[in-house]
This record gives structure tokens, C-alpha cells and sequence, in this order.
């Protein structure tokens, strides 16, 4: 199993945004669905411990999370976050931080066409993309890392129906040649069911 | 420097009328101001005449640890005042203390290393306040651009963050910019010295009878001075507290908690 939670309870300002949640999340791809301020994104950055629950337990790949070292778990389990944040520079110098860090070697074409982008992306700079540009430049950030599990928040969200098309080929390919695992948050229903083998309903 | 002047009680109280004025002025254009001109004015009387009775004290007592014991309780005041200035970083107190007490001792300790001022109370005193008062500035302006820069860069620092990067590397371009302001202002002040405006220590040995030529290379060596104790506490304070908004596990911090 990738992920299993257990009883998962996550506090913010004295409410509860997630409780006594609990999932099996197998290989594959599996999305996350359900109504807005459910806890979605909570969720994902469960899973690559930018956050940690405040109740109860997820184990990746039956150890649970807590034993990781969280830089190295964070390069194996890849979050790209709905909001683009993109450090200052061009695209390509984005993709060689990120590998960097992962200690890989950075073939930026190729990263980028994993992405569904144009080679012609690697120069242009960050601060001129519009925000569609910039949420695919995202996504190839994280696959600069080669990362084993793709948790993606809402990837699609500022891109029209051909970019978002593109995309989901893209995760697809992922999925099925580089045996990449992915989790997606997502509000369309539709996208969900094209994607996920696995679909996992929040409760509102 | 063996030239000094005497200043009579009655000179102190004429130049009150330009008191009188400042508020005048907040009075007529309602700047609103007049309350704290009297306050800033009540403040500046009790504190200098009382801090004069001090250095006089130290001064007639002639001992290091006096001194010592001086700049230890700016270092410590001037920690608390920085602290409200830096309201948005957690845990500033420590930091500040930190940096501001480094950044006196060694630029106090390194000057009288030099041989270029003497480990006596008539230079320890006032070369020390100008320095931790400087680096109280420096970390002070540091830290207030630090937490809104923090605020701001949140999603940025927790996607680079996502990426396996250390809480140091997702905060670096943070620091350097937080540093960079509690700098800068020194920085420029000592690029236009002489040409706009006169530094205080010049104009006060000018009035007390010195030579311009002493005057100028006093006011170029302590310039240099607090050039290093500015980037020293400024330093010191940021790369102390960016680590107050990450846990232990390179996680953000909610803010506020």
C-alpha cells in the first residue's frame, strides 16, 4: 500500500479540518474529491510531511511517515502545490534547482516534455509565463527530481481545455512508463474519473 | 582633543524655543503631533541628564567593569526596544540579544585590538553606545523586513520546501533581502556623508574646539565601526531568527502559533 491513514485529525485556528479521517491509497493513481474547505490540500501536504497531523497516523509504504527524514521523503514524494511559486530566473534554472537538490542530472527537453511542454519553455523567464504557464513549469519542476509519487493539487485548475488535455496525456504517460504514482486533488469530477484508478471521496 | 566647552543650563533651556516651534507647527497644521514632542522632549531631558550622571559616575570611578556593566544593560534594553519592531518573527527576544552583544563585542574588542582607541571609559563609553545603538537599528529593520517578507514568500518558501530543499536554502533569498535592508540604510548614510548632511561625532568635536583633521578621521573611523557592527548584528539577528518560522522537520510554521 502507498499510503494508509489512520484516524488522521488536523487543527487550524481551533477548528477541525480533518477528523478521524482514514484511507488506503494503493500504487496507481488515485483522486481526491469532494466539496471545497473539506481538508483536500490538507490532506497532500500530509503525505509529503509539509505538515504533520495533530491526531493519528499515515505509514508510506507500511513505515509510517515519521520515520522518513522529510528532505529526502519530500524528493521521493513530490508535491506540486495549486498556487505556482516559482523561484526568480528562467524555467530551466528552476528544473537545475530542483535537480540539484535531488542529485540528478537534468535533461531539461526531456523534463519538459514529460510535462507536456515545448523545449522552447527552458529559457523564457519565470516572472513573463501566465498562470497556466506557470502551473506546468510546476509540474516539470517536480519531475526534474524524478520522483516516485506525484501528489498534485488541483494541476489543471488555470489551464484551458487543450493545455489541461495535454497535462492529463502527460500524467497518463507518467503513470503507465515511468511507474510514477499519483495522487490528484481535484474539483471535477470528470477529471477525476479520466484519471484516478482510485477515486477517494472526502466526506463534506 | 584636549579642548572642551562648558554649556550652561540657560543654553539648554534657550534652545527649548525650537521645541516650542516643532509643535507650533504640529499645532497649526494639525499633525497631531504636539503630545509626543512633549513626551519626546520630557523623555530626551530625563534620560541624557541621567545617563550623563552615569558616564560622569563611570567615568570618576575609572573601572572596566563598570563599563562592562554599561554596555551590557544597552545590549539588553536595546534587545527589548528592537523587539517590538520585529513583532512578526517569533521568538525575537533571544536573536537580537544575541547579535546586538556580538556585534559589540567584537567591533569594540577588534577597534581596541587595532590599538586604535583605548580600552579606557572615555572611549569604551560613548564609541559602545554609538555601536549597539546603530546595531539595535540594523537588526531592528533586519527583522520587521524579515517576518513581512516571511508573510509574503509563504507559498514560495513551502514549494521550495516541497522539493526536498533545507528550511536554510527555502529562506535564503528572504535573508538576503531582510539582511540587505538592515543594512543599506548605514550604507548610503555613508555614501553622502560631508555632502549632505554632517555626521554628529564631526560636528561635536568641531563645536568642542577640535581641528577639522581630527574631527574627519574620528568621524571616518567610527563610520567604519559601525559599518561592521550593522552587518554584523543585522547578520546575526536574521540568520538566528528565520529558523523561528520552521520546525524541526523544515515545515513552515502556522503564523501565529
Amino acid at each position: 500500500m502507498l499510503f494508509e491513514l489512520r484516524e488522521v485529525g488536523v487543527d487550524r485556528g481551533g477548528r477541525a479540518v480533518l477528523d478521524s479521517f482514514g484511507a488506503s491509497v494503493p500504487d496507481g493513481s488515485t483522486a481526491i474529491v469532494g466539496p471545497s474547505g473539506v481538508g483536500k490540500s490538507t490532506l497532500l501536504r500530509l503525505l509529503n510531511r509539509l505538515a504533520d497531523p495533530d491526531r493519528g497516523e499515515i505509514a508510506y509504504r507500511g513505515r509510517p511517515l515519521t520515520e522518513y527524514e522529510p528532505l529526502a521523503l519530500r524528493r521521493e514524494v513530490a508535491l506540486v502545490p495549486q498556487l505556482p511559486a516559482l523561484l526568480e530566473g528562467t524555467v530551466e534554472s528552476n528544473l537545475r534547482y530542483a535537480a540539484e537538490l535531488a542529485g540528478e542530472e537534468l535533461d531539461a527537453e526531456a523534463t519538459l516534455a514529460r510535462a507536456g511542454l515545448d523545449p522552447s519553455f527552458a529559457a523564457r523567464d519565470v516572472s513573463r509565463l501566465s498562470v497556466g504557464e506557470q502551473q506546468r513549469a510546476m509540474l516539470a519542476r517536480a519531475l526534474a527530481q524524478r520522483p516516485r509519487v506525484l501528489l498534485l493539487d488541483e494541476p489543471t485548475s488555470a489551464l484551458d481545455h487543450a493545455a489541461r488535455d495535454r497535462i492529463e496525456a502527460a500524467l497518463a504517460e507518467l503513470r503507465r512508463e515511468h511507474e510514477v504514482s499519483i495522487v490528484l486533488v481535484s474539483h471535477d469530477p470528470e477529471q477525476a474519473r479520466r484519471l484516478g484508478d482510485q477515486i477517494l471521496e472526502m466526506p463534506a | 582633543m584636549s579642548t572642551s566647552i562648558h554649556i550652561a543650563p540657560w543654553q539648554v533651556a534657550a534652545s527649548l524655543v525650537l521645541v516650542g516651534l516643532a509643535a507650533a507647527i504640529s499645532f497649526w497644521q494639525r499633525a497631531d503631533l504636539e503630545r509626543d514632542i512633549l513626551v519626546a522632549t520630557g523623555r530626551s531631558i530625563v534620560q541624557l541628564t541621567l545617563v550623563g550622571y552615569a558616564i560622569k559616575l563611570i567615568f570618576d570611578a575609572d573601572t572596566i567593569w563598570l563599563v562592562l556593566l554599561l554596555l551590557a544593560a544597552m545590549v539588553f534594553f536595546g534587545a527589548i526596544t528592537a523587539r517590538h519592531r520585529a513583532a512578526k518573527v517569533p521568538d525575537s527576544f533571544g536573536p537580537l540579544l544575541i547579535a546586538l552583544a556580538l556585534a559589540g563585542a567584537s567591533t569594540l574588542g577588534l577597534v581596541v585590538a587595532l590599538g586604535i582607541f583605548e580600552p579606557t571609559p572615555r572611549y569604551l563609553v560613548p564609541v559602545g553606545g554609538m555601536v549597539i545603538g546603530n546595531a539595535m537599528t540594523a537588526s531592528a529593520v533586519a527583522l520587521n523586513r524579515l517576518g513581512d517578507e516571511m508573510a509574503d514568500a509563504r507559498s514560495r518558501i513551502e514549494a521550495t520546501l516541497a522539493l526536498g530543499a533545507t528550511a536554510r536554502e527555502a529562506a535564503a533569498p528572504t535573508v538576503r533581502r531582510a539582511l540587505r535592508s538592515g543594512m543599506i540604510a548605514l550604507v548610503d548614510s555613508t555614501k553622502t556623508t560631508g555632502l549632505i548632511f554632517f555626521p554628529g561625532t564631526m560636528v561635536g568635536m568641531l563645536l568642542a574646539g577640535a581641528s577639522p583633521t581630527d574631527a574627519v578621521r574620528l568621524q571616518l573611523i567610527l563610520l567604519y565601526t559601525l559599518l561592521g557592527s550593522v552587518s554584523i548584528s543585522a547578520l546575526t539577528a536574521t540568520l538566528l531568527a528565520y529558523r523561528h518560522f520552521f520546525t524541526q522537520a523544515a515545515q513552515l510554521r502556522d503564523p501565529g502559533s
